[in-house]
């Protein structure tokens, strides 16, 4: 029997049951740490004439105030994906671009100290005009936030895949929709936090830093802090407070802090506030998008054009902007579509920076090509169930290459929506509607189909630059996992892995994979994710991203174990006197496989390098392995601006039945199906926990929450009570449903899994309001005022 | 009321989970720093600081408060229940930790104190919760990792393991 499969309890969870969880502000600060406050813009777009700090210098228990006179003198600006004359900084230099930009830092002895000091900061602002929409950041007239850029658009890309034009001209039907994608945040529980300190006899920083990944980031911020790299430790607490991408934009805090630090002499310590973390950590792209596809009469989807503008606000910072390229390989979704053109703007406006965050561009991608779906459904008069199938990639093609490069592994689409429509009762959902209407209520059913990447290769981002930009800068391609297996002079085996896990059970699941490699039990392992770059193997694609654990970081786990296991074979099959081949590992020994009774303790065996390396020739010697894997599907952008962009895709179907109350416009969702194929299932319990919280977040996506700038740029969701996160009384048990096809490119056969219903929810929730509502044009969220308004308005 | 000096020190004195502890806070010093950063007792998490996510919630004086809205003098005598004190003794767990763990109703466990504590007082005194009414409930706290599908089960088997075991507290 494997412990792989099996929903065993987590390791993690008796110590965060007991208020003895290792959060970042609970670990001891060193000796003579100070405290860090953050003195930020009201202005969404001011010149910044004066700073006087020195009544905060003065004030009670401070010992140094920070501004951009300190960044621009001991740091460098933070370096970004695109090709564009702007500099970042991570403190507002001369100019201020959005509200909550840092202008000045204090630090103190303590938190309380160092904000009141923040009050004696004196700052002469000159207002300037603000781009605020990306609509008026198209325009040539807008207020430029970057002079050095000459405009707001950083980036102007077009592609063309097969023949786009040629189909349109041929089609019997166009259908379009526009989609203007509000700006959201996944908005983990626990906000920023670090621990900054700096060695000026060895001009070495160390950082301690809620940091979640990708470690690409650490080459920027050695950049930034004009460092090489073997002088920026960076740290990663053993537990984390959430992250879903957004405690990967804490890193322009990283070069700030470390700044601080080197100034003050001091350790620093900052742990954000929450007013700070939604008014400036970070936001996913708001995206304003016109997508146009050429259909036939039955449906069938001949051509896409994708026409896509996103906002990333005020500065490009790293990986930005990958948002918007990370679904290019499968910009035709779960469809089967020959050609494609693309247009892809990257404009700048007067709100805050943009990062990672849980769907990482699927939610805006799949919202336009999924209203699509339903708007080719209503205009030719068809059953939108129809129009999926027809256009699904059809079964028995895989590994399929999509139009723009993707490489879709496995999965049979056709057979897994037929599960999911039998097993989840839409014909039953569909009657329900029937009777509600005819009793006058306002109900309607939604569906969505969606292909989840998981693994990002790292040179996707590249597709941004021209083929010559790429040709002079070197190929990028790839995404290194790592995993180091130690065998202990007693036997026991401890593991370590650069995953970074924010809430996800890493630790358990490497302890079921070590498990069943070795022959042992899950509690025999001791696995190790906190992360430190000066010790621990990594390189940049490490942290936990894109969906990676499951099929990359495991996979790694598994190939480090075999290695182990054929060395230790060899040494047993010496002692055991049978070939290596028919050594096995089971309950705790090392065995010929047929005469259980010729064996080993396991521990006795994996002890041996240590205590008896003389008996073991020089490539038996199991002491430590460390695995490297890279898959080697994620290839450079082709000279056509082929890109595989990520190296798995799952597939879902989702499908759902909700009611719009007629007087206040309230959703209540009736019933929910989600339909996931993720490869091989590593944990029950966990995969139903991603897929469970991840619908929490698109429902509050969907429904309620969003970052709202008003017209003169000031941000009005700074708190709580104003950016509504659903809670228990809202989100419905969605029935989940699997359907299994392992991919073959990787090692446990696992894909991705933990942010496919970012992608899928809003839109099927949508689809099933417009279908309820009979209404064409809908922007999220969907709050009762929004939709009171369309009823009423009906 | 006594009159507090802003600018002085005073000794605050409470009872922790049994333990009479004490700690000097000036009057603007937040319960949950003077819990955390003054007692050592970092099981209690801050979400917000206003009130709205539920992470810091403890039990003064037998009923469910948040200490990011309650002032570290005010707590002055009060006898106060935080996550620490949960578990019957280390290394085991109570029987609604226990059903939290088996149900996977924690994933970063960030918030799962406050739910906890909040779960703790409930149950105590709603021994046998509809789902409808544990959910309107637990509608104090947010959780961004689970869902609350798994939070709402553990509690449900909680509360029918604890009619049947008659476990208090």
């Amino acid at each position: 029997m494997n412990w792989v499969g099996q929903s065993i309890e987590r390791v993690e969870d008796a110590a965060l049951l007991t208020g003895r969880g290792r959060y970042i502000d609970d670990l001891a600060a060193p000796p003579g740490c100070l405290h860090a406050a953050v003195l930020r813009s009201p202005h969404p777009h001011a010149a910044i004439r004066a700073i006087d700090v020195s009544a905060a210098r003065a004030a009670k228990g401070v010992a140094a105030v920070i501004t951009a006179d300190d960044v621009t003198q001991f740091g460098a600006p933070l370096l970004a994906g695109v090709k564009a004359n702007i500099r970042c900084w991570p403190i507002a230099v001369e100019r201020v671009r959005y509200v909550g930009e840092p202008v000045a830092v204090v630090i103190a002895a303590d938190r309380y100290l160092a904000e009141d000091a923040l009050e004696l900061i004196a700052v002469d602002y000159a207002p300037l005009p603000i781009t605020l929409r990306p609509a008026d950041a198209l325009k040539p007239d807008s207020a430029v936030l970057h002079e050095g850029l000459g405009s707001n658009i950083a980036s102007d890309r077009s592609f063309r895949y097969g023949d786009p034009a040629g189909a349109f001209a041929r089609a019997a039907h166009r259908v379009s929709v526009k989609v203007d994608y509000p700006r959201n945040s996944c908005t983990p529980i626990e906000t920023y936090g670090l621990i900054a300190d700096y060695d000026p006899g060895e001009d070495a920083y160390d950082m301690l830093a809620t940091f979640q990944g990708p470690f690409s980031i650490h080459a920027v911020l050695a950049r930034a802090l004009k460092v090489p790299g073997n002088r920026l430790r960076l740290r990663t607490p053993p537990d984390s407070g959430g992250s879903f991408g957004v405690k990967q934009g804490i890193f322009p805090y990283i070069a700030l802090m470390g700044i601080a630090a080197r100034v003050a002499g001091r350790p620093v310590k900052w742990i954000e506030d929450r007013l700070e973390h939604l008014a400036a950590s970070v936001s996913a792209t708001n995206r304003m998008i016109t997508l146009e596809a050429a259909v036939e009469a039955d449906g069938r989807i001949t051509a896409l054009a994708w026409d896509q503008v996103e906002d990333v606000g005020a500065h490009i910072r790293a990986p930005e902007p990958a948002t918007l390229y990370r679904m290019h390989g499968n910009l035709t979704g779960a469809y089967d579509i020959a050609n494609v053109s693309v247009r892809n703007r990257v404009v700048m406006t007067n709100k805050t920076p943009t990062g990672l965050n849980r769907g990482f561009g699927g939610p805006q991608v799949y919202y336009a090509l999924e209203r699509m779906m339903q708007r080719i459904a209503v205009e030719l008069q068809l059953d939108p169930l129809n129009v999926i199938r027809r256009n699904l990639v059809p079964s028995g093609v895989f590994p399929f290459r999509t139009a723009t490069g993707g490489l879709l592994d496995s999965g049979d689409y056709p057979a897994a929506v037929q599960q999911a429509i039998d097993e989840g009762g839409l014909a039953e959902l569909r009657a329900r509607q029937q009777q509600a209407r005819a009793e006058g209520r306002l109900y309607g059913v939604g569906m969505t189909a969606v292909v989840e990447p998981s693994v990002s290769n790292m040179g996707y981002i590249t597709t941004v630059l021209t083929p010559a930009e790429r040709r002079k800068a070197g190929p990028k391609n790839g995404a290194q996992a790592t995993a180091t297996i130690s065998l202990d002079p007693g036997g026991a085996v401890t593991v370590h892995v650069s995953s970074v896990p924010q809430g996800q059970g890493h630790r358990t699941v490497v302890a079921q994979i070590v498990a069943d490699a070795f022959g042992l039990r899950p509690s025999d392992i001791r696995v190790i994710t906190e992360m430190d770059t000066a010790r621990d193997a990594w390189s940049i694609a490490s942290g936990n991203y894109a969906s990676r654990f499951a099929p990359a970081v495991g996979g790694a786990v598994q190939l480090a174990c075999e290695r182990i296991r054929e060395k230790l074979a060899r040494a047993a099959a010496a002692q055991l006197n049978v070939p290596a081949d028919e050594i096995e590992f089971a309950a705790s020994r090392v065995r010929a496989r047929g005469n259980p009774d010729n064996a080993l303790p396991f521990a006795r065996l994996a002890a041996t390098a240590h205590w008896a390396p003389g008996t073991l020739a020089d490539d038996d010697q199991a002491l430590r392995e460390t695995v490297f894997w890279t898959p080697p599907q994620l290839t450079a952008p082709t000279e056509e601006d082929g890109i595989n962009s990520s190296l798995c895709h799952g597939f879902i179907f989702d499908f759902c039945g909700l009611e719009v109350d007629r007087i206040t416009g309230a959703v209540r969702i009736d019933k929910y199906v989600t339909m996931h194929d993720c490869g091989r299932v590593l944990h029950p319990g966990m995969v139903a926990g991603q897929v469970a919280g991840g619908f929490a977040q698109a429902l509050g996506a969907a429904l309620y929450e969003a970052y709202v700038y008003a017209d003169d740029g000031s941000f009005i969701s700074g708190t709580l009570a104003d950016y509504l996160m659903p809670t228990s009384a809202e989100v419905p048990a969605p029935l989940i449903l699997h359907f299994e096809s392992p991919s073959p490119f990787t090692p446990l056969g696992a894909k991705g899994v933990g942010e496919g219903n970012c992608m899928s929810t809003p839109v099927c929730i949508a689809n099933a309001v417009a279908d309820a509502l009979g209404v064409k044009e809908l922007d999220l969220p969907l709050t009762p005022a929004k939709l009171a308004a369309l009823v009423h308005a009906a | 009321m006594p009159r507090l000096s802003p600018d002085a020190r005073h000794t605050v004195r409470v009872t922790v989970n049994g333990r009479a502890l004490e700690g000097e806070a000036e009057p603007r010093m937040l319960l949950t720093d003077f819990l955390r950063h003054k007692l050592g007792l970092t099981g209690t998490h801050v979400g917000c600081e206003h009130g709205v996510c539920g992470a810091c919630t403890i039990q003064i004086d037998g009923a469910p408060a948040r200490a990011c809205l309650t002032l570290a003098v005010q707590a002055d005598g009060a006898d106060i229940r935080t996550v620490e004190g949960l578990a019957p003794e280390p290394g085991r767990l109570s029987i609604l930790q226990e059903a939290f763990r088996r149900h996977h109703a924690l994933q970063c466990g960030f918030c799962t104190a406050g739910i906890l504590m909040s779960l703790n007082w409930y149950l105590a005194r709603t021994p046998d919760p509809s789902e409808v009414e544990l959910r309107e409930f637990l509608s104090g706290h947010i959780c961004r990792c689970t869902g609350y599908v798994p939070i709402v089960a553990a509690a449900l088997d909680a509360a029918q393991r604890l009619r049947e075991t008659g476990e208090q507290r």
